[in-house]
């Protein structure tokens, strides 16, 4: 992505979150039952959302990766993965926050919502130690695409398995035909959505944007020290000046 | 549960939307760090390319047999 993009793109990432917190203590009413503590819903709910479509994104690339061996699709997948597990940590502490606010509990282990998105989390945290487990890059690209498709498919039918159960105490979302949501908080509600989506997508790029550059600077480094210098050894890079 | 006061929970908003916000900061602030680093080997691989430009200008000056480059002004007429 050229680097005029980039920057558009993170100016109307800020401009939406701007707009989307502003709807959120300035628009959007206060909720009848929770009262003012329901303004954590316009954060936690989005963030749960794009991080659970953000591992299935992180599947679809490693499909990719697998079907043609582009290591761009591999490095895709990594990133989506990498950003949705730090979005989850976030989930997981608004949650943590609002449980507390509002059941008086931080956590509520008899809740299927709240264990489900746990296991989900923590089956990605083992992407990392599985990823950098296997020294061989093609096989650690390989292996890692056969995890995050697996992974990628079990979030969908984890997520259709809570909405099956009983809930216990956690709200269900849009659970009514009108969406459970009076239209003012419905639009704060999509905007913080697509604000969070652009936040992930953009951090995504700027990822992906650094992967590259270091990447390229690897190669120039490898082209740079394998050229023989005319001062003999003394003149090659040190090998402390590796990149890491 | 009966809702909370605004009192009550206001500092509960505020420690949520604070969280998201401290995970942001500390995000950019990896990010910006990682570009100080691309940024000094930049710096880097720059100066060596130049410092071995040079080098090899100065070894084909010295070397026995080959005669240094002549500016246009030094060229007899």
């Amino acid at each position: 992505m050229r680097a005029n993009a980039l920057r558009n793109i993170s100016i109307l990432t800020a401009v939406m979150l701007g707009l989307g917190f502003g709807l959120v203590f300035f628009y959007a009413p206060l909720d009848a039952d929770q009262g003012f503590v329901q303004k954590i819903f316009y954060l936690h709910v989005p963030l749960a959302i794009i991080a659970l479509v953000g591992f299935i994104i992180g599947g679809i690339h490693a499909i990719r990766h697998l079907r043609t061996g582009d290591p761009v699709h591999d490095a895709r997948s990594y990133v989506s993965i990498h950003m949705s597990v730090i979005f989850g940590v976030a989930v997981l502490l608004t949650g943590a926050i609002w449980a507390r606010a509002s059941w008086g509990v931080w956590w509520e282990w008899r809740e299927p919502t709240l264990v489900s998105f746990l296991i989900v989390f923590l089956l990605y945290a083992t992407y990392y130690p599985l990823r950098y487990a296997i020294p061989d890059r093609e096989r650690q690209a390989r292996y890692a695409s056969v995890f995050a498709i697996t992974a990628g498919a079990f979030v969908p039918l984890n997520f259709m398995a809570v909405r099956l159960a009983e809930s216990f105490i956690h709200p269900r979302t849009f659970a009514t035909a009108n969406g459970g949501l009076p239209p003012k908080m419905q639009l704060t509600f999509w905007v913080c959505l697509v604000a969070m989506a652009l936040l992930w997508y953009t951090l995504v790029r700027f990822e992906l944007t650094a992967k590259r550059t270091r990447g390229q600077l690897n190669r120039l480094r490898r082209a740079l020290d394998s050229s023989p210098p005319p001062g003999g050894a003394a003149a090659r890079i040190a090998p402390g000046a590796a990149v890491r | 549960m009966p809702a909370l006061p605004l009192d009550d929970a206001g500092p509960y908003v505020a420690a949520a939307y604070l969280v998201f916000v401290v995970l942001l900061i500390v995000y950019v602030g990896i990010m910006a760090a990682r570009l100080g680093n691309l940024s000094r080997e930049i710096e880097s691989l720059a100066e060596l390319a130049e410092r071995r430009e040079r080098e090899r200008n100065q070894g084909l000056d010295s070397e026995p047999g080959v005669e240094p480059e002549r500016s246009s002004e030094e060229a007899p007429a």
